[in-house]
């Protein structure tokens, strides 16, 4: 059986407000604890039946208010501005003094015209038309930066760029020898899962040999140079734009330009040219690795020996696989580090445009090798090589 | 110090971002050794002007005369020798967070002196002590206090040993003794090597004492409304807008 004080303390707990008439004029009462963390009372309904009555002046009483919060604030406010619009007149006096200073602070300047933002949905052609000129935008912007980076290697040629070697060996270092471990896993596992699956087929005719040709083709050819190029992506080229970014929102790009050092000499330069140089050593080895995944299918699984595994993909690979397995290498490269330091430059200068710089780079990336391979694959195959 | 020799000038200046206007019509004068103010209230463009004042930013319209010279309508090279004369410390220092201190301060004198490794360490050296931070050679900047910073970021400034030293809100993100040592820095700074300094900022304290010439950006009208020095200003002044700021809004 609850004690009555108990039950006097939850009346207290709940936040109430009453209206209680007389000829001309409507008191509000409000009573009991006002908190943003209760349900609100009957707030939106108190209100309502206030706009519906006959009032001239509407009154407030607080002397049962136990507690108060912003909840009040906003009701009041509401209550006000219905008053306003209904031309009623009213007294705050009773409310406490604490609220009512709140009040008047909230209403002490007028709402600015036309700071408040409206959402425009623009016509679908006109999105349609906007969307295709920022796509020609970002297309052109791409060209002068790839622009840019090209006469910035002239200077670099031609000894009269500043070229800051330590930054350069340690982006060497960081996209060349610390991502071999990613690599290899990555381009093993390739290489099993191709020998698999080509088993698969062969073994149905009994050409299980030819599993070591597929491999050895497939990962020399392309897959090698996809693989790495799309963990570099991933890995480096955001790791670029994050880095670029980063400095550009805290200012230290312009604090470069203004002591006349070009950020595309002193930042973009040394990262393009590691992962230039970086990027075709990598792909040798992943090719490598695939190799080797191939292998461990077709010695594990399809009893294949050691000797006519590694014969067959001597014979089956020319030196102009690896040679266009390079070239794939070479341009994804430029590829990644283009995107990755072009998205940082063009970053934007808060925290969240660094994230959106970071992942627009992957992207871009990703993207553009897919592009890039078809390129080279029919190009190739126009020329027949 | 020649009291009254114009250093830069500033004629018709129209800032803008794309076809959105900041400010139009401003012209002023920084003289020789004018310790000058940009002021105005939040987002009035003050960093804008400072922008393109320095080369960031190419002007709507108008022009920044350093000298006799034309800024922006000077070829590159004219344009590199300018900014070479100038030292900028940024709000938040932007140190180069990948290098050191000493590799800070270092980079521009290896761009464009001849020294040797040695008189470069010697210049570093010189540049961190005149801002207090002797012996921090070897922390990075992330290892060191936001008011270490600025004071690193002014050492870098100074490197060069600028004829114009630019300070983008200087005391912003200080205690007030510390940037109090950095006015008194900055005193000392135009009194011995005479440079002109152009601070942005809306620090009374610093504008008062240290200001000798300033301008005032007006966000409503989007121009200039006041000029001269600012505790002349102050006992000057009838425009409302400028009162109110001059007295933090008590008159």
């Amino acid at each position: 059986m609850p004690e009555p004080s108990a039950d006097k303390q939850f009346r207290a707990a709940c936040n109430s407000v009453q209206i209680v008439r007389s000829d001309t004029t409507a008191r509000l009462i409000f009573a009991g604890e006002w908190s943003m963390q209760r349900d609100s009372a009957d707030a939106a309904s108190a209100l309502q039946s206030l706009c519906d009555g006959r009032a001239a002046s509407v009154g407030f009483e607080a002397s049962e208010l136990t507690g108060w919060d912003s909840s009040l604030i906003t009701f009041l406010l509401k209550t006000l501005d219905q008053c306003r619009v209904r031309g009623l007149g009213v007294d705050t006096g009773g409310l406490p003094q604490g609220v009512r200073r709140l009040l008047d602070l909230a209403t002490a300047i007028p709402e600015r015209s036309g700071a408040r933002k409206t959402a425009v949905r623009a016509p679908f052609l006109s999105r349609v038309g906007s969307a295709s000129i920022d796509l020609w935008k970002a297309a052109l912007d791409m060209l002068a930066f790839l622009g840019a980076t090209t006469v910035a290697l002239g200077r670099l040629l031609s000894g009269r760029a500043r070229f800051p070697k330590a930054e350069f060996f340690a982006t060497l270092k960081t996209c060349g020898a610390e991502a071999l471990p990613i690599v290899s896993l990555i381009s093993l596992l390739v290489g099993l899962i191709l020998a698999f699956v080509g088993a698969v087929q062969l073994s149905l005719f009994g050409a299980q040999i030819y599993v070591a040709s597929l491999v050895a083709i497939a990962m020399v050819r392309v897959m090698g140079a996809i693989m790495t190029g799309i963990i570099m992506a991933g890995r480096t080229g955001a790791a670029f734009a994050a880095e670029i970014g980063t400095m550009q929102v805290n200012e230290e790009i312009d604090a470069l330009q203004t002591m006349g050092v070009s950020p595309m000499e002193f930042l973009v330069l040394p990262r393009m040219l590691a992962l230039v140089i970086m990027m075709p050593l990598l792909c040798v080895y992943a090719d490598l690795m695939g190799v080797l995944g191939g292998f461990i299918v077709g010695v594990g699984m399809l009893d294949l020996t050691l000797t006519e595994y590694w014969q067959e993909t001597v014979r089956s690979l020319s030196l102009t696989n690896l040679w266009i397995g390079l070239f794939h290498g070479a341009v994804f490269g430029v590829i990644v580090a283009l995107a990755g330091c072009m998205r940082g430059m063009q970053c934007g200068r808060s925290a969240s445009a660094v994230g959106t710089a970071t992942t627009s780079a992957v992207v871009t990336s990703i993207v553009s090798i897919v592009i890039a391979t078809a390129i080279i694959t029919v190009v190739c195959n126009v020329l027949g090589i | 110090m020649s009291a009254s020799e114009p250093h830069i000038r500033v004629e018709d200046l129209t800032m803008a971002y794309g076809s959105y206007v900041l400010q139009r019509d401003l012209t002023f004068t920084v003289n020789r050794a004018d310790i000058f103010i940009i002021m105005g209230g939040s987002g009035c463009g003050k960093s804008t002007l400072l922008r393109h004042l320095v080369g960031l930013k190419e002007p709507a319209k108008g022009r920044v005369l350093y000298g006799a010279t034309d800024f922006w309508g000077s070829e590159p090279q004219e344009r590199d020798r300018i900014m070479r004369g100038i030292g900028i410390l940024y709000q938040s220092g932007a140190l180069w967070s990948s290098m050191t201190l000493a590799e800070n301060i270092a980079l521009p004198l290896r761009e464009y002196t001849r020294l040797g490794a040695g008189e470069i360490q010697d210049i570093v050296a010189l540049k961190l002590a005149l801002v207090g931070l002797a012996g921090f050679e070897d922390y990075y900047p992330s290892e060191i206090s936001g008011g270490m910073k600025k004071r690193a970021g002014l050492a870098r400034a100074m490197a060069l040993d600028p004829e114009i030293l630019f300070f983008d809100e200087p005391s912003a993100g200080l205690d007030p003794v510390s940037a109090r040592q950095l006015d008194d820095l900055i005193l000392e700074l135009r009194d011995s090597l005479g440079s002109t300094i152009v601070i942005v900022t809306h620090e009374l304290a610093s504008i008062f004492a240290i200001g000798s010439n300033s301008v005032f950006l007006d966000p409503e009208t989007k121009t200039m409304i006041a000029g001269g020095n600012p505790r002349q200003l102050l006992q000057e002044t009838r425009d409302p807008k400028v009162r109110t700021f001059l007295t933090r809004g008590e008159q």
